[in-house]
């Protein structure tokens, strides 16, 4: 195995642990959060007897450890338990709702890149110029604007004045059918089986939506590429390219941005983060049936196992995520993974 | 082949606009070579790269002209002088590590260049970088071709930046501070190096370095500069014999070579009287340090013993990786050695761990100067408080005895006492230098460790402070333990050196004798690195 094989399967196993650590954790914070699961479940008619008998029935009168090796063995076997308000298996709840999330937020995400990064390169390369003010004015105003305002605007100037974005309804207009899950991405799957047609559809309801939560996360990406870029533009080694006689493209694109990618990936991930948890406001607005709307329901109707199956969804899902940006280092970057050992 | 007229280069900085280069005036002829000497801030890189136009931000000529074969360099468009970058006039650059692209195969940064300058195709790119690898003499160029600069040495990542530079032929090498930071062995035979491939080529070289002695045995011309002007220029042994500003004799007098005393450096120094050889203060015993390196156990020290008298200096001299940092931590009881001693006072060191020495009651008597002066500062602080903060951790003094002791330190280096109030940043590296031997003193510690001290010095600053550290050996009775790896500021401090190679001492004993009688190779290929004492 290379040195390199050896630090990304290390890094892998790494995983393990904190894996066992989120489980434990959400065991615990749910068996703490207020109110007593059994009395919900009993009903409102429900007498101290028949509460003791749910609460039986559900094992929760046995000790806490006892309780934890039931949890683990039924997680193992796909058994999140039964949301209270959907009625549904949480995990096929979760199933449904976390790529309708995912979708949106990784296309917002792409968009928001698409625009960031040449935005961030092009202040960096002038410090001070109309361009560096034109990205901090563009990138204050994303930030500044809540999700849920610059949602609406858009669906009004789109929607209800130009009448070209269809009405902000879900993933799918009611004239579609929803293809079969796949990947559970409409835009994937339609292209999968080369369902055109479908696949117009559900781009044109993805937008507004993607566009929102791009605006909103602009500035870090935009920022981090300009801070990085700046640094690595004043460093040594692209002295020695320009002196070289190298072209201003590949000394931009080849040399500086490339090693300003890594302070840019980083945030990336964090944002990635914080926009799946502020997806629920931009869910709310265009009735996006993702996993935040559906946590902050299952929190509000007090759903206990549905809570207690959407943190340890978002916790395994950041696991992932931190691991992919491990191994995105590596590959940026040579160094990595020599300086580890 | 190059003249520059009256050439003018304005800064703009936070605190208005700044002449760097005020009216220069040089002339270069083809295969010869050219040395710019001058201290920090003389305006010398900034003559080299106004001639590229690769000038900072905030930086223009602002007058004179150019002249490159026909061409003014001061008026060709950007997409010409892209054309002349890298192939008719090409640079290299200090600190060779930090001039390579981290994450790009060095192979790869050379091809680069050939494509761009259509010196190669996708074809034959790869062959034509690996022939520019072997040209700078680089064993095994093939498998080299595929290293990052981090894998590499700072000797060979000097190789790949000339390699860079001449791969597309240019007619004109500028080559700013190449040696700086490296080794002195490894120093020569890059400068050897470079100046075979100047003579196989028939190539003009401009010299940059504040190195006289360097420039003084390389290059055909000097010019010395100071201030964005030149003061002085000629061939070397013109100007050294008949040197006329006082600019430059500061300069020669401040740069050492064999022979020449401590005092000679600085113009009307004073011989300093050397204290009485005592007793026997600090006992090194076969001490070996083992890390646990990726490709198994890496012996940093095998084995190193020696003795340092009471008021005696000892140099240890090594190059970079041959664990005279490692040991002088070690004594400094930063870290802890694998096995072996260290007698200090009669007493061993070693009877407390390296993390609880802090609270030692013997913390004080060994004290350490660091290298960067700059660093070594915390930029926070000002240098009163940097002083003090030895005195606040180790003493029972209070605030007004601190003061007090603060300012006679000062007065001890030679540090005005209007300047204590400053921020590292707002002074120059010879006052932080002063700062950095303050502090140490400050404790009243028997053996002072000074790990390469003047290394990131301009000599003339060099030569000041090296005449401070004599002073106060003999006024306040000190032991010196002076790590170097420059054997003409050893000779000219120490009574003592060891020489250290790959963990191991190579030879140790009088200075005088390690550098008439030399026993080992190495030592004589040390010796052999040295400047000769160009100018009397």
């Amino acid at each position: 195995m290379t040195p390199r094989a050896k630090i990304i399967s290390a890094r892998i196993l790494q995983a393990i642990p904190v894996v066992i650590g989120v489980v434990v954790i959400t065991f615990l914070l749910t068996r703490s959060l207020p109110g007593d699961p059994a009395v919900y479940f009993a009903g409102d008619a429900a007498d101290a007897e028949s509460i003791q008998e749910v609460r039986q029935a559900l094992g929760l009168d046995k000790p806490l450890p006892q309780q934890f090796f039931i949890y683990v063995a039924d997680l193992v076997k796909g058994d999140w338990g039964n949301s209270l308000s959907t009625g549904q298996p949480v995990l096929s709840d979760l199933a449904r709702r976390l790529p309708a999330s995912l979708e949106l937020t990784l296309l917002a995400l792409f968009l928001s890149c698409l625009i960031a990064i040449p935005l961030g390169v092009l202040a960096a390369v002038k410090p001070g110029s109309w361009r560096d003010h034109l990205c901090r004015v563009v990138v204050t105003a994303g930030v500044s604007l809540p999700t849920f305002f610059t949602g609406i605007l858009l669906i009004y100037i789109f929607y209800y004045v130009l009448d070209i974005a269809p009405s902000p309804l879900g993933r799918l207009g009611f004239l579609y059918i929803e293809p079969d899950p796949v990947t559970g991405f409409y835009l994937i799957d339609t292209a999968l089986t080369q369902d055109w047609e479908t696949f117009m559809g559900a781009a044109k309801q993805l937008i507004l939506p993607a566009c929102t939560m791009a605006i909103f996360t602009l500035a870090p990406i935009a920022r981090m590429t300009r801070a990085a870029m700046l640094q690595a533009l004043s460093s040594d080694f692209i002295r020695t390219a320009r002196a070289a006689g190298l072209s201003q493209r590949k000394v931009l694109i080849g040399y500086a941005l490339r090693n300003a990618l890594l302070p840019v990936v980083t945030t990336l991930g964090m944002v990635f983060s914080f926009a799946l948890g502020a997806n629920v406001l931009v869910e709310k607005v265009f009735a996006w049936p993702g996993i935040g709307s559906y946590a902050v329901d299952a929190l509000v109707a007090s759903d206990y196992a549905a809570v207690q199956g959407f943190v340890l969804a978002m916790a395994l899902l950041f696991v992932a995520l931190n691991l992919i940006i491990d191994l995105l280092y590596a590959v940026i970057d040579p160094r990595i993974g020599f300086e580890a050992s | 082949m190059l003249t520059i007229k009256d050439l003018h280069v304005q800064f703009d900085t936070r605190h208005g606009v700044v002449d760097a280069v005020r009216g220069v005036n040089l002339h270069l002829d083809r295969g010869e070579t050219l040395g710019i000497v001058g201290e920090s801030g003389s305006g010398k890189s900034v003559t080299a790269f106004s001639l590229l136009r690769i000038l900072d931000s905030g930086g223009r000529i602002t007058g004179g002209h150019i002249d490159y074969r026909g061409i003014d360099l001061s008026q060709v468009d950007n997409a010409s002088m892209n054309d002349i970058r890298g192939r008719e006039i090409s640079m290299i650059f200090q600190n060779p590590r930090a001039a390579l692209n981290p994450i790009r195969k060095v192979g790869h940064q050379i091809e680069d260049v050939l494509r761009h300058h259509a010196q190669a195709t996708r074809y034959d790119a790869r062959a034509k970088a690996v022939a520019a690898l072997e040209e700078v003499q680089i064993k095994d160029a093939a498998s080299r071709y595929h290293a990052y600069p981090f894998e590499l040495s700072g000797g060979m990542c000097q190789r790949v930046v000339i390699a860079l530079a001449l791969a597309c032929k240019p007619q004109l090498l500028i080559a700013d501070e190449p040696t700086t930071g490296l080794d002195v062995t490894t120093q020569k035979t890059v400068m050897d190096l470079i100046q075979a491939l100047a003579q196989d080529r028939n190539m003009g070289v401009v010299l940059i370095t504040h190195d006289l002695g360097l420039a003084g045995t390389y290059c055909d011309q000097l010019v010395v500069m100071k201030d964005g002007e030149i003061v002085e220029q000629g061939a070397p042994q013109k100007l050294t014999k008949n040197a006329v500003h006082d600019y430059t004799r500061r300069l020669l007098a401040a740069t050492p070579h064999r022979g020449k005393q401590l005092h000679e450096l600085v113009v009307d120094g004073v011989e300093k009287p050397i204290p009485p050889a005592g007793d026997i203060l600090l006992s090194v015993n076969a001490v070996t340090k083992t890390y646990a390196g990726k490709a198994g156990p890496v012996q940093a020290l095998q084995g190193v013993s020696f003795d340092i008298q009471r008021g005696g200096c000892l140099g240890l001299v090594g190059e970079s990786g041959s664990g005279k940092s490692t040991l002088s931590s070690i004594i400094a009881r930063l870290q802890d050695a694998t096995s072996g001693d260290v007698q200090f006072n009669g007493a061993s060191l070693f009877n407390a761990p390296a993390s609880k020495y802090a609270k030692d009651t013997r913390r004080s008597e060994i004290q350490m100067v660091f290298q960067d002066a700059t660093d070594s500062l915390n930029p926070r602080q000002t240098a009163a408080q940097s002083i003090a903060e030895p005195l606040r951790h180790l003493t029972t003094m209070n605030r007004l005895e601190r003061n007090d002791r603060v300012e006679q330190l000062a007065e001890d280096v030679g540090l005005p006492l209007a300047l204590l109030s400053r921020l590292p940043h707002q002074l120059s590296g010879g006052q932080k230098a002063r700062v950095g031997i303050a502090r140490a003193l400050a404790v009243q510690p028997k053996l002072l460790i000074l790990d390469e001290p003047t290394a990131a010095l301009d000599v003339s600053i060099q030569a000041l402070i090296l005449n401070l550290l004599a002073d106060l050996r003999h006024r306040l009775n000190l032991t010196y333990l002076f790590v170097s790896h420059d054997l003409s500021v050893v000779q000219m401090l120490c009574d003592t050196v060891v020489v250290m190679r790959l963990g191991q001492v190579e030879e140790m004993g009088p200075t005088e004798q390690v550098l008439s009688q030399p026993q080992s190779d190495y030592t004589r290929q040390l010796l052999q690195a040295m400047p000769t004492p160009l100018f009397a």
